[in-house]
């Protein structure tokens, strides 16, 4: 068991191998830093993190020593040790933190109106927690040339760098691509890339989360809101198996940034472009508006509580007449509680009724980083992003194991419906474009079908056919559990509101079980936990931020 | 006292020994012979150590007792990198060394090498240094020809090679870590220490630095021993116990205003009075001096009054200067301005400050930005005393930077502003020099040009 004290405070430590920094996090003191990253090597070169350090000795009468070094030490290269005596804020201390702060803003434009990191910029924060308020250079600042086209999502606003070197690290350490790098000398070192070799691999804009102040930009979010409107969310990414944890910036219901989330558990601190970019569909105005009931007589729309008892009927009809007729297809990407709910509602209708799980996406293969300079994967790897193009795959098909252990597959489903086999069906919860698009065979397979609800995002061959159609809900929108590659369940809060007359699937699905109540994650998880072994670690209704493992989830793939 | 006898620069007036055949009949590698044959690795070192030499690159650590830091029992390689990357402004010993007695350098190479078990050694040049990089390499052919390089030299177990390995031109890799990183080809930003490089240097390997001159002395301290060695320089201060003294000759370079600018060996020790007026022929054009940089710009400055000091390790430290450095004396005449010398010291550092922590990087440059300012007449009072504080919070010594070179940006800029304040004061009122106006004049600083 190791003590340290910073600032006299006793931390016990353990046997972990901290540095000064995260010795001090524990302690509840900020030690600022720009260039540490707990995910990137050590180069101890923005010198923010300097703070004394010495030795604390207790002889045998008990009489307590404190000898400390004579200079200021960089924490982020510093491992603590027992009896080791951290001062972030005494005189020596906070003098170079101000020096320093000092120095990197002697040639930063101080641009913050026009600057897209403010509001959540380090060289901010901690100017205004440790530095001074004035600076004393009246001479020319720098100003380096921007370049906009670091890469396709990427900017540099070369004059805010403040050369923490972070990027070209995750360049070379994390991504393995190397494209970043820094040219020049002294105070007029840039960050650049090489001709012809632009920031473009598929990390690339976790370059932008990194960088402490506002040089790298993502071209995406540029200019387009001030961070402190965003209101802030946990969530999960639902571009592929992964499961990264997220968080997903939004303001008035538009969702405008998602971000990597830090978790141990699922991918670590970063997440891919594909993903980070794959939002634009939720405030896509072509999005389903209405639910649209398709007769002989036209299309009307209708509320969404008519919507759910027509579509209570009709399969119930059906279901009567003949329950092996009655098909309902669920999606990989929906939560476990909606699939929970849907299929509940099968079941009261029939035992009988076929479960399907609903197309997968497989692109490709698993595309594992870092990588070398000539695309080829190295060991070991720090991110991957699967090829399975599915965020819940493994916890529907939980679900659906519990009810029905053998199951028809799509395909099966597609070829009975045009072979007239299916009397009625419902497509649930589409998946979002970017993860699958039905095609016109899948709709024209479902014209012999006598009742179709289909429950989409967009506009598609399904929908065109269906007689019953449920806008869906985008994962923005949703509260529930994911559960990803691994069997690691995650939870996923809702960051909008649906649009103005529509609910959440789940709400959706919870109406047509004539069940009262608002969608409540926990509780359904611990139903669920309850009720399916599979998902016993559910229990705790809470997953927290970096959820828990099913083990038996991931056995059964 | 009798006239010394050059050591290091025995050949200097010798052009047939540039030839390994020169070389040898002038008594060249017969020390090596010897040693090979007669003596261990580690009785090497021990000489070596004994003898206390201490490194002639600026910072003067011990280098026998450099060697013993490597790891015991190691199997794997260890390489030795000859820091000739010789940057510090007015220094040029080393280039006097490679190109008029190469072979004196690669006996050293192959001693120290043989000492520490390496196995390759690399030669780190400058690129300013083109015709000691071609003398170099034709000394290493020759070698090569003649079986005292490659493997089983002179039919011993020991094998050798050597690549000579020419930088891009910049002051930082002269810093040992700056050196390696570069030398594995990578941007030349000095490496956290710890580890240092005896235990994890090039290539991850254990890696001894050194300068070339001190290897030049290796061979004479195994030829005539560690007694002869002590017998020159001056002995550690008795006062002093972390003293490790000032043993052996060392080459002084002196420049700028004086009669006979040129290369010198002389025991440690000599006053800088006694290097500028006996051997640098005194100021020039009949003036008097005004200070001089008694070793290399990093050290700082000393006013003509200092110019007392012995130049051993420790007397540039008694008047303020960080320390003897390269021993490469620069003298300025008494119509120079000091604004102009603090002018063109800072643009020096600031253009070669790698970037990498960030006082150092913006430091220099500031300060390069307010001593212009100081130079066009816009001078402010308050600019001293920052000046000051940048230079004294920058360097390992506060600890608030990785290499020791940021020290050396300081040094000159404080030591200037403390010693000759007057004048910097009564710049900053009038906005010229004293008695005239600013000569825009640059001092030759760069080495050998």
């Amino acid at each position: 068991m190791a003590t340290v004290y910073v600032n006299d405070k006793a931390v016990d430590i353990g046997d972990e191998r901290l540095n000064c920094i995260q010795a001090a996090e524990r302690a509840g003191v900020t030690i600022p830093h720009y260039c540490w990253h707990a995910a990137l090597s050590v180069v101890a070169s923005c010198r923010m993190c300097l703070v004394e350090v010495g030795e604390r000795k207790v002889d045998e009468k008990g009489q307590v020593a404190i000898a400390m070094q004579p200079k200021v030490v960089p924490g982020c290269q510093t491992p603590v040790k027992d009896g080791m005596v951290i001062r972030t804020a005494d005189a020596k201390a906070k003098d170079a933190q101000e020096r320093t702060l000092e120095s990197i803003l002697l040639n930063h434009p101080l641009d913050c109106p026009v600057c897209d990191k403010a509001g959540e910029c380090l060289l901010q924060d901690f100017s205004f927690q440790f530095g001074k308020a004035e600076s004393r250079m009246v001479d020319e600042k720098n100003t380096p040339p921007n370049k906009p086209d670091l890469g396709p999502n990427v900017g540099l606003f070369t004059d805010r760098c403040i050369m923490c070197s972070r990027c070209v690290r995750f360049t070379r350490e994390v991504s393995g691509t190397a494209e970043l790098h820094v040219v020049n000398r002294g105070s007029h070192s840039e960050i650049d890339v090489f001709e012809g070799h632009p920031l473009a691999n598929k990390l690339a804009t976790n370059v932008v989360d990194l960088c402490p102040v506002g040089a790298l930009s993502s071209k995406d979010f540029l200019y387009s809101q001030r961070v402190w409107n965003l209101k802030t969310v946990n969530s999960v990414c639902s571009g592929c198996s992964t499961g990264c944890s997220i968080l997903v910036d939004s303001n008035k219901d538009i969702v405008y940034r998602l971000r990597p989330r830090f978790n141990p558990r699922a991918q670590g601190h970063f997440m891919c472009d594909e993903g980070r970019l794959g939002y634009h569909h939720v405030n896509d105005s072509a999005r389903l508006g209405q639910y649209l009931v398709r007769g002989e007589q036209g299309t009307k729309a209708v509320e969404w509580a008519q919507a759910a008892g027509l579509c209570r009927e009709k399969l119930a009809a059906e279901a009567s007449k003949d329950p092996g007729r009655v098909w309902f297809v669920f999606s990989p990407s929906m939560t476990v509680e909606e699939a929970w709910l849907l299929a509940n509602f099968a079941q009261k209708l029939s035992p009988f009724v076929k479960l399907v799980m609903g197309p997968v996406g497989v692109v490709g293969e698993d595309d594992t980083y870092p990588k070398d300079r000539k695309g080829r994967p190295v060991q070991p790897v720090k991110f991957t992003i699967r090829a399975e193009k599915a965020a819940n795959l493994r916890g529907v098909q939980g679900i659906l194991n519990h009810f029905q252990k053998d199951r028809a597959t799509y395909q099966q489903f597609l070829a009975a419906a045009k072979s007239g086999q299916v009397d009625a069906c419902l497509i649930a919860a589409g998946q979002s474009p970017q993860v699958y698009k039905p095609s016109v065979e899948e709709g024209d397979a479902l014209s012999a079908v006598r009742f179709v609800a289909v429950q989409q995002m967009f506009s598609s061959p399904l929908t065109d056919r269906a007689h019953l159609v449920i806008p869906a809900s985008a994962f923005s929108e949703i509260e529930g559990t994911l559960v990803n590659h691994a069997g690691l369940a995650q939870a996923t809060k809702a960051a909008c509101a649906p649009s103005r007359g529509l609910r959440t699937d789940g709400q959706f699905f919870l109406e047509l079980l004539e069940r009262k109540g608002l969608v409540h994650a926990a509780n359904l998880r611990k139903e669920i936990a309850k009720a399916v072994p599979a998902f016993k670690p559910l229990e705790v209704g809470d997953l927290g931020e970096y959820g828990v493992f099913c083990e038996k989830l991931k056995e059964q793939s | 006292m009798a006239a010394f006898e050059p050591v290091l620069l025995q050949r200097l007036n010798k052009p047939e020994c540039k030839t390994l055949e020169g070389y040898r009949a002038d008594g060249g590698y017969r020390t090596l012979t010897r040693a090979l044959k007669e003596m261990s690795p580690d009785q090497v070192t021990t000489v070596v150590k004994d003898a206390g030499l201490r490194g002639r690159g600026g910072a003067g650590f011990p280098t026998g007792l450099k060697w013993t830091f490597l790891p015991k029992g190691n199997s794997g390689p260890v390489y030795l990198c000859v820091n000739c990357d010789e940057s510090e402004p007015c220094t040029f010993n080393n280039r006097y060394l490679i190109e008029c007695d190469p072979h004196q350098v690669l006996e050293g190479i192959i001693l120290a090498s043989y000492a520490i078990r390496a196995r390759v050694a690399y030669f780190y040049v400058r690129y300013e240094y083109g015709t000691g990089t071609r003398t170099m390499q034709r000394a290493i052919d020759e070698l090569y020809a003649a079986g005292l390089l490659g493997k089983n030299i002179l039919g011993t177990d020991f094998s050798l090679d050597v690549f000579v390995h020419r930088g891009a031109a910049a002051y930082i890799c002269g810093e040992e870590t700056g050196l390696i990183e570069s030398l594995e080809g990578r941007r030349a930003w000095p490496r956290i220490k710890p580890p240092f490089p005896a235990i994890e240097g090039a290539f991850r390997k254990p890696t001894i630095v050194n300068n070339p001159e001190t290897l030049a002395n290796v061979v004479h301290i195994v030829e005539r021993g560690g007694e002869w060695f002590k017998s020159l320089g001056v002995p550690p201060d008795p006062k002093n116990p972390r003293d490790a003294g000032s043993y052996g000759s060392k080459l002084y370079c002196i420049s700028g205003h004086v009669n006979r600018p040129g290369i010198i060996e002389l025991p440690m020790g000599v006053t800088l009075r006694e290097l500028l007026e006996v051997h640098g022929g005194g100021v020039w054009k009949g003036r008097k001096a005004k200070g001089a940089i008694p070793g290399g710009n990093s050290m700082g400055i000393c006013t003509e009054p200092e110019f007392d000091i012995p130049l051993d390790f420790n007397g540039p430290g008694k008047v303020g200067c960080l320390g003897l450095g390269t021993a490469a004396v620069t003298v300025f005449d008494e119509t120079t301005s000091i604004v102009d010398v603090l002018h063109n010291i800072c643009r020096f550092f600031a253009h070669e400050s790698c970037g990498q922590c960030t006082p150092c990087r913006e430091g220099t440059a500031w300060m390069l930005k307010i001593v212009e300012r100081i130079k066009r007449g816009q001078g402010r009072l308050e600019d001293l005393s920052i000046l000051e504080e940048v230079a004294d919070k920058i360097g390992i010594m506060p600890g608030t930077t990785i290499c020791g070179l940021a020290d050396g940006a300081g040094w000159p800029v404080k030591t200037a502003i403390r010693k000759y304040r007057d004048e910097f004061k009564a710049y900053l009122r009038e906005g010229t020099p004293k008695g005239g106006t600013s000569s825009g004049m640059r001092l030759s600083m760069a080495a050998g040009h």
